[in-house]
């Protein structure tokens, strides 16, 4: 029990940031009009490309004689970036068809 | 200094993913909301580069590398974004998703070879080790589940059901729990590295089997649940490297990508345990709803020309046929040439029509159809009652009425366009076969309702041809 609670506190600032993140993730999206959801998703699996700046870390850090490291933390790097380049790209195209038409 | 400078770019790093995905779920804002979080993306991604430092203060190294990757991952990204049809985004996003996926799963592989290269246990770690894994886990599930999804998407994999899959999936769940308890706990002598490749492998496996049953109707669902899965494997990478903007944003996905997901579930009238474990297209669909077969009846061009030409008000169904077709151009046509001789025209939308929600406006919107005569399932539902004409093109189960009247159909409950309220149906598909559930549409044997077969595209070109003609 007291070892529950020592990660707790050790641990509170993430347990902070966990719980706000997600009534924020709640909160935005609600509402949200169904034309929306594949442009939302699309946006949204842009926004966990995040993951590329871990890729940079590992990257970054491998030692040159790890080549374990140097070639995941590599096709990491390329994998991550695929993902937020392509998920952003792919996100615009498709909201650039919303634009509004002038109406006659 | 430079540390603050990296922690203030995290900070706004974050602020630009929240406001951003809460101006894209608003047609008007939609698209800055996506610039912004793209800008709060490249400043989190450059300050990691030339201001992250460890715990002793080395920056980090191995800048070609780094380059190299971006610059390759950022050529075929763009590439592939910009070239993909746009009937074929769902898989595209899918795609880009189980990137994402293995992104993460290589950074645990590489964190867990870290711990053991610098002679530690898991069983020394167990924060750290759990962190470890669950990304390992996530990330490796998300990206195998995404290529299935693409897959079937593309048409490449179609959708099959092992005999027992909800317990064989169940099971593997439990392997992987148990290796992992095993592994962190210390309860075996066995190598660590070799249980570590063990739990990936299961994670393979279990990242197929969880989408190989599910229909290709529910594949939205499926790819907006893995998109948040994705973003959780990413918030255990922001814990393993206390990184706050990748805990920002990969916390922001994983929820967002939850209601999103429940979202476009009650947009079917479904819940997510039903599309989990009630595949669509699985066996249960034969039932009673195939003995309706019965008789349907053709109309030529020329009649379905007349028929329109003289309407006061024609509704246009689209669906999947019409997006593979690429008939949206041809469609938009039709609308103006019916305009043109004082024909109402209006579109109606169910909220899954196509493989997507949102796939018809995209499509129709490239083909400059306006705005304003895209009318909503609630929208225009009342409004078939006064139609003359309705024209289904290649949708099906959005039209269908078993969803309403047949409480064994595996639709039963989802809302669908009251069609059948109108004078006269028409239906343009390719042939008798049903859509993409596998459910017999009781409305072609109406009588009001009148088969017209062939390609969209083609059948679309010459009746607007026709009515060119009469007009």
């Amino acid at each position: 029990m007291e070892n529950i609670f020592s990660i707790i506190s050790e641990n509170i600032e993430f347990i902070f940031l966990l719980t706000l993140m997600i009534i924020v993730g709640f909160e935005v999206i609600s509402n949200v009009p169904a034309v929306l959801h594949t442009p939302l998703m699309s946006g949204a699996n842009a926004i966990h490309g995040v993951v590329i700046v871990g890729a940079i870390i590992v990257m970054g850090q491998a030692e040159s004689d790890d080549y374990l490291a140097l070639t995941l933390g590599f096709l990491a790097v390329i994998l991550g970036t695929l993902n937020v380049v392509g998920g952003f790209v792919v996100t615009d195209r498709m909201l650039e068809m919303f634009k509004r038409k002038k109406k006659n | 200094m430079s540390s603050g400078i990296l922690a203030l770019s995290y900070l706004l790093g974050s602020i630009s993913f929240i406001m951003g995905l809460k101006m894209l779920s608003h047609p008007d804002t939609a698209r800055k909301g996506n610039l912004y979080a793209a800008m709060g993306m490249t400043l989190a991604i450059v300050a990691t580069i030339f201001l992250y430092k460890d715990s002793d203060g080395n920056p980090l190294g191995n800048y070609a590398w780094i380059f190299t990757g971006l610059a390759i991952g950022t050529v075929l990204g763009n590439y592939a974004a910009k070239k993909v049809a746009m009937t074929a985004m769902p898989q595209m996003v899918s795609l880009f998703n189980g990137m994402g996926g293995a992104c993460a799963a290589f950074i645990s592989i590489v964190e867990f070879n870290h711990l053991i290269h610098m002679g530690k246990t898991f069983s020394d770690e167990p924060v750290m080790a759990l962190v470890i894994l669950a990304g390992l886990v996530i990330g490796t599930i998300s990206f195998t589940g995404s290529m299935i999804a693409f897959g079937k998407l593309n048409g490449n994999i179609n959708d099959k059901v092992l005999p027992g899959q909800q317990f064989i999936n169940i099971g593997l769940m439990l392997v992987i729990v148990v290796l992992a308890v095993v592994m962190v706990g210390g309860y075996s002598s066995m190598d660590s590295t070799l249980l570590m490749y063990c739990i990936l492998g299961v994670s393979v496996l279990y990242g197929v089997l969880f989408v190989m049953p599910i229909g290709g109707a529910d594949m939205p669902v499926v790819i907006s649940l893995l998109n948040s899965f994705t973003g959780i494997a990413a918030a255990f990478g922001g814990f393993l490297y206390d990184n706050s903007v990748m805990l920002t944003g990969g916390i922001l996905v994983g929820s967002a990508g939850t209601v999103l997901t429940v979202l476009m579930c009650n947009a079917m009238n479904r819940s997510l345990v039903n599309v989990i474990v009630g595949s669509f297209g699985g066996g249960s669909t034969g039932g009673p709803s195939s003995a309706s077969g019965g008789t349907y009846k053709e109309v030529s061009l020329t009649d379905a020309a007349v028929l329109m030409l003289y309407s006061k008000k024609v509704i246009i169904v689209p669906g999947y046929g019409l997006a593979v077709a690429q008939a949206q151009h041809i469609c938009h046509e039709l609308e103006k040439v019916l305009d043109a001789n004082g024909v109402e025209v209006k579109y109606a939308i169910h909220p899954v029509a196509g493989r997507m929600p949102g796939h018809m406006n995209v499509l129709l919107a490239e083909a400059d159809v306006s705005y304003d005569k895209l009318m909503d399932m609630e929208e225009i539902n009342p409004e078939f009652a006064h139609t003359d004409v309705v024209l289904v093109l290649g949708a099906n189960d959005v039209v269908n009425p078993a969803a309403k009247s047949d409480p064994n159909s595996p639709i039963y409950g989802m809302p669908i366009l009251d069609v059948e309220d109108a004078s006269h149906v028409i239906v343009n598909k390719r042939s008798m076969k049903p859509g993409y559930a596998g459910i017999e549409n009781e409305l072609f044997f109406r009588p009001k309702t009148s088969m017209l077969f062939g390609d969209a595209k083609d059948a679309l070109t010459k009746l607007v041809a026709e009515i060119k003609n009469m007009a």
